[in-house]
C-alpha cells in the first residue's frame, strides 16, 4: 500500500504491509527505506501519548490507527513542528501549570467513595497526547487559550472530593479559559481516551456560576451577566 | 547550568525523587529523553503493593515473606523490609497528591491479587495504575515548580577525584551536546528490557542508557543476568496483558483447551510453563471470557482495547493468544541503603537501580512500589549530600564535546544497525531468555562479540542536526550492545538455576 507523509514536502512511500497500525508502517519505512523519517513513539499501547499525528486530517495515535491505502499523514496542527511528524509539546503542556491543574490537599485526606472516584475516572485517563489542541478551533486563533486537556485536568481536581479548596482553580480559568470555548466538541471527537473536554468545560462553567462568575460575553450589554429572561447565562 | 540535585529520567522514580529533594530546600533539575508522562511508568497496569488489608486480611510480614520467596533467596532482607514497611505510607502519599485509585464499597483503596501474593495487595486504578500515578506526580512537580527539561539524551556522567560533578547530554532538538553541572546526580533512567527488541512489553525507550553511562563512570552493576519474562504478552505485538487478569481468575490454556499450570505462581514459573508448551508446538491462550463483561470493562478496559487492536479478538468472546516476553530487568546499578552508588554523589532509583529487593524474580506490584519508596530515598539522600557539600561547585573541566561527533571514524556505513538490533532481540529471546544453557549462551556471546567488532561499519545515515532520531537510536543501539555483552557474560558465570535465570544444563 501507499501512504503519503507531510515532511518538508510531501513524500510517498510504498510498503508491503496490511492490517497494521500506522506506527508499524512508520517503523518499517524508517528501518528499511528512509532512516531520516522522523516521528515520536514509545509504548505502542496508547498510554504514553507520544505518537499523536493526523491521518487524512483527523488526529490519531499512530499506534492505534490502522493504516489504509492512500492515507495522508501529517503532524498535529496548532503547534510548531520540529521535524516531520515531531512537534514541540512544551507550549501546550505549559497550560497545565498556567491553569494550576494540580492537587492542593494538605493534612488529612478525605476518603473517596466508589461513586466519588467515578466522577473523574475518565478525566484521569488523559495521556496528554495533544490531539485536542490540534483539533481545537479556539486554540487555533487564540494561542493563550488554556485549551482542552488542561481544562479537563482542572475539572479532574475540582471534582475530586479530596480537594477542599477549589476557589483558586475556578478563579484561574476565567480568563482565556472556560468562557472562550465554543463548545464545538472537536476535542471530544478526536480524544483517543474518550474524554470530553467540552463536557468538562461545561461542568466548570456551572461550578464557576456557583462561585459567582458569569459568561463575560454577556456582561455589560445584557444587564450584568443575566440574559433577557433574567436567568444566569452560563 | 548548575543545580544542587540533577535527576536523569522523569518517570515515577525520577519525579518522586525530585519532589522529595525539593522539599529539602535544594535546587532540583530533571532531564528526560522524552517527556515526563511518556516514561515507562505509564505502562504499569497491575498495581502497587501495600499490605493495607482493604480486601481481606494482610500484613507487612506477609508482604515481606512473599517478596523474599519470589526472590529465591537472592534479595537483601533489610531492603525488602524497608520496601514493604514503607508501602502503606507510600500509597497514602500517592492518595494525598491526587492519584485516582479504584475504591471499595466502603470507600477504601481497592486491592487485587497478583501472582505470588498471599492476599489481594495491589492497589490499582483500573488497569491504568502507572499512568495515573505518573500523571499525578507530574502535576505535583508542576505545582512545586520543579524544573523539567525535555528531550535530552544522557551521554556521560562526569566525575572527578571527589565524585560526580555533572552529566553531558545530547539535546535531541538542536543536536548540540550540553553539560549540566550538579553537586549530586540521581539516575532514574529505567531498565533494559529492549535488549530483547520486539520480544518485550516495554516502551522502545527502555534501552538502559543510564546503566551503561554509570558503568562507564565506574559504578558497579549487579544481577544483570536476571530478566523477568512476563507470562502474558500478546502473541503478535508483545503488548502486556496485566497479571490482574489471572489474579481475577483468568485461565491459561493450550491448543487442546487444557490448563497446564497454576496461573498464580510467580512469574518465572508461569513463564517457563508456557514456554515449555510453546516449544512442544502448542499455542497458548489466556481465557478471561468467564469473568464477564462488567468485570472486564471495569477492571481491564485497556487490555480489552489492546487485544481488539493487535490480535483482532475480543476477550469477552475469544481466547487471547499470548507468549512470555521480557518485561522487567531485575539487574541494575548497585546501590546501598541510601540509594547511593559507589561513586560519591551519584544515586540511582527505579528499574535502573538494584536495591536488592527483587533478587532473582520480582514480585508483581513491587515495581511501582520501588519507584515511590526508593525515589523518595534517593531524592532525600542526594539533597542531603548536596547540602553537606555546600562549597562552590566543582567545575566540570576539560570536556571535549567534539568526542560526541556523529561518527568517530571515516568508514562508510555498510551494516544496518536496525536489522542487527532486531536479530539481537531474536537471538537473546531464544538463547538468553526464559531457559538457558551453556551452548546457547556461548553462541550468543560470540555473536555479540562479532557484532561489536563490526560496530565501526555501522552508524546513523541521517546527518541532520535537528531532531535526528536515527542518531539517537544508534546511541541506544550501542548501549544495548554493551548491555548484551554484560548480560550474557553474567549468565554464563551463573551455573546454577535461580529464579528468572533458569539453566537447563
Amino acid at each position: 500500500m501507499k501512504i503519503t507523509i507531510q515532511r518538508e514536502s510531501l513524500h510517498s512511500y510504498e510498503v508491503d504491509l496490511e492490517d497494521v497500525t500506522l506506527l508499524e508502517v512508520l517503523h518499517k519505512i524508517k528501518h528499511t527505506q528512509d532512516s531520516s523519517l522522523t516521528y515520536a513513539s514509545g509504548c505502542r499501547s496508547s498510554v504514553c501519548g507520544s505518537c499523536s499525528m493526523r491521518a487524512n486530517g483527523r488526529e490519531v495515535l499512530a499506534c492505534s490507527y490502522k493504516v489504509q491505502d492512500g492515507d495522508l499523514i501529517e503532524p498535529l496542527k496548532n503547534v510548531s513542528v520540529i521535524r516531520d511528524l515531531v512537534v514541540d509539546m512544551d507550549k501546550a503542556l505549559s497550560f497545565n501549570a498556567k491553569a494550576k491543574a494540580w492537587s492542593l490537599v494538605s493534612g488529612e485526606v478525605n476518603s473517596v467513595s466508589q461513586e466519588n472516584e467515578k466522577l473523574n475516572e475518565v478525566q484521569s485517563d488523559c495521556i496528554l497526547c495533544g490531539s485536542c489542541y490540534s483539533a481545537c478551533p479556539v486554540y487555533a486563533v487564540n494561542g493563550e487559550f488554556l485549551g482542552p486537556f488542561s481544562l479537563t485536568r482542572v475539572w479532574k481536581y475540582v471534582s475530586d472530593v479530596r480537594e477542599e479548596d477549589t476557589k483558586e482553580k475556578i478563579d484561574t480559568i476565567q480568563t482565556n479559559g472556560i468562557w472562550d470555548c465554543t463548545l464545538c466538541n472537536e476535542c471530544t471527537v478526536v480524544c483517543p481516551q474518550e474524554i470530553s473536554s467540552k463536557a468538562d468545560i461545561e461542568k466548570l462553567r456551572a461550578r464557576s456560576a456557583m462561585d459567582g462568575y458569569f459568561d463575560p460575553s454577556f456582561s455589560g450589554g445584557f444587564g450584568g451577566g443575566f440574559s433577557f429572561d433574567g436567568s444566569p447565562s452560563f | 547550568m548548575k543545580s544542587d540535585v540533577l535527576i536523569i529520567g522523569a518517570g515515577g522514580a525520577g519525579l518522586t525523587a525530585a519532589l522529595h529533594a525539593k522539599e529539602k530546600g535544594v535546587s532540583v533539575r530533571v532531564l528526560t529523553k522524552e517527556y515526563p508522562t511518556r516514561a515507562q511508568t505509564c505502562m504499569a497496569q497491575g498495581g502497587i503493593n501495600a499490605a493495607l488489608g482493604n480486601n481481606g486480611e494482610d500484613s507487612v510480614a506477609a508482604h515481606i515473606a512473599n517478596t523474599l520467596k519470589s526472590a529465591h533467596g537472592m534479595a537483601n532482607e533489610d531492603a525488602v523490609r524497608h520496601l514493604c514497611q514503607s508501602a502503606p505510607e507510600a500509597v497514602e502519599w500517592l492518595d494525598s497528591i491526587g492519584v485516582c485509585f479504584s475504591r471499595t464499597k466502603d470507600a477504601k483503596i481497592a486491592q487485587r491479587s497478583l501472582g505470588g501474593a498471599s492476599a489481594p495487595r495491589a492497589c490499582h486504578a483500573q488497569d491504568y495504575t502507572g499512568l495515573k500515578i505518573l500523571h499525578s506526580l507530574y502535576d505535583k512537580c508542576l505545582s512545586e515548580g520543579v524544573e523539567i527539561l525535555n528531550e535530552k539524551f544522557l551521554l556521560d556522567i562526569i566525575t572527578n577525584e571527589d565524585g560526580v560533578c555533572g552529566v553531558s547530554v545530547l539535546d535531541i532538538r538542536s543536536g548540540e551536546v550540553e553539560i549540566y553541572e550538579s553537586k549530586s546526580v540521581i539516575l532514574a533512567t529505567g531498565g533494559y528490557s529492549r535488549v530483547y527488541d520486539r520480544y518485550s512489553t516495554n516502551s522502545t525507550a527502555s534501552t538502559g542508557d543510564g546503566i551503561v553511562s554509570a558503568l562507564r563512570a565506574g559504578a558497579k552493576l549487579k544481577d544483570m543476568a536476571f530478566v523477568q519474562f512476563h507470562p502474558t504478552g500478546l502473541k503478535n505485538s508483545s503488548i502486556l496483558i496485566s497479571e490482574s487478569a489471572r489474579g481475577a481468575g483468568g485461565y491459561l490454556l493450550n491448543s487442546k483447551a487444557e490448563r497446564f499450570v497454576d496461573e498464580l505462581r510467580p512469574r518465572d514459573e508461569v513463564a517457563r510453563a508456557i514456554n515449555e508448551q510453546i516449544l512442544n508446538g502448542e499455542e497458548v491462550f489466556l481465557d478471561i471470557r468467564h469473568l464477564g463483561e462488567e468485570f472486564i470493562n471495569e477492571e481491564l478496559p485497556q487490555e480489552r482495547k489492546l487485544a481488539k487492536l493487535y490480535e483482532n479478538i475480543d476477550p469477552l468472546t475469544d481466547l487471547i493468544p499470548i507468549k512470555p516476553v521480557a518485561h522487567y530487568t531485575m539487574g541494575g546499578i548497585e546501590v546501598d541503603k541510601n540509594s547511593s552508588t559507589c561513586i560519591k554523589g551519584l544515586y540511582a532509583a527505579g528499574e535502573c537501580a538494584n536495591h536488592g529487593v527483587h533478587g532473582a524474580n520480582r514480585l508483581g506490584g513491587n515495581s511501582l512500589l520501588e519507584l515511590i519508596v526508593f525515589g523518595k530515598q534517593a531524592g532525600q539522600s542526594a539533597a542531603a549530600y548536596a547540602l553537606a557539600h555546600n562549597a562552590a561547585h566543582t567545575a566540570v573541566e576539560n570536556i571535549d564535546v567534539n568526542k560526541y561527533a556523529q561518527r568517530d571514524d571515516e568508514n562508510a556505513i555498510e551494516l544496518d544497525f536496525y536489522k542487527i538490533k532486531e536479530e539481537i532481540g531474536e537471538l537473546f529471546y531464544k538463547n538468553v531468555g526464559i531457559v538457558r544453557c551453556e551452548k546457547d549462551l556461548l553462541l550468543a556471546q560470540d555473536t555479540i562479540k562479532e557484532i561489536q567488532s563490526k560496530l565501526y561499519l555501522m552508524g546513523a545515515e541521517d546527518t541532520s542536526k535537528i531532531y535526528n532520531t536515527n542518531r539517537v537510536e544508534f546511541l541506544e543501539f550501542k548501549n544495548i550492545l554493551e548491555l548484551c555483552a554484560y548480560v550474557v557474560r553474567e549468565a554464563l558465570n551463573i551455573k546454577e538455576s535461580c529464579g528468572a535465570h533458569y539453566r537447563v544444563d
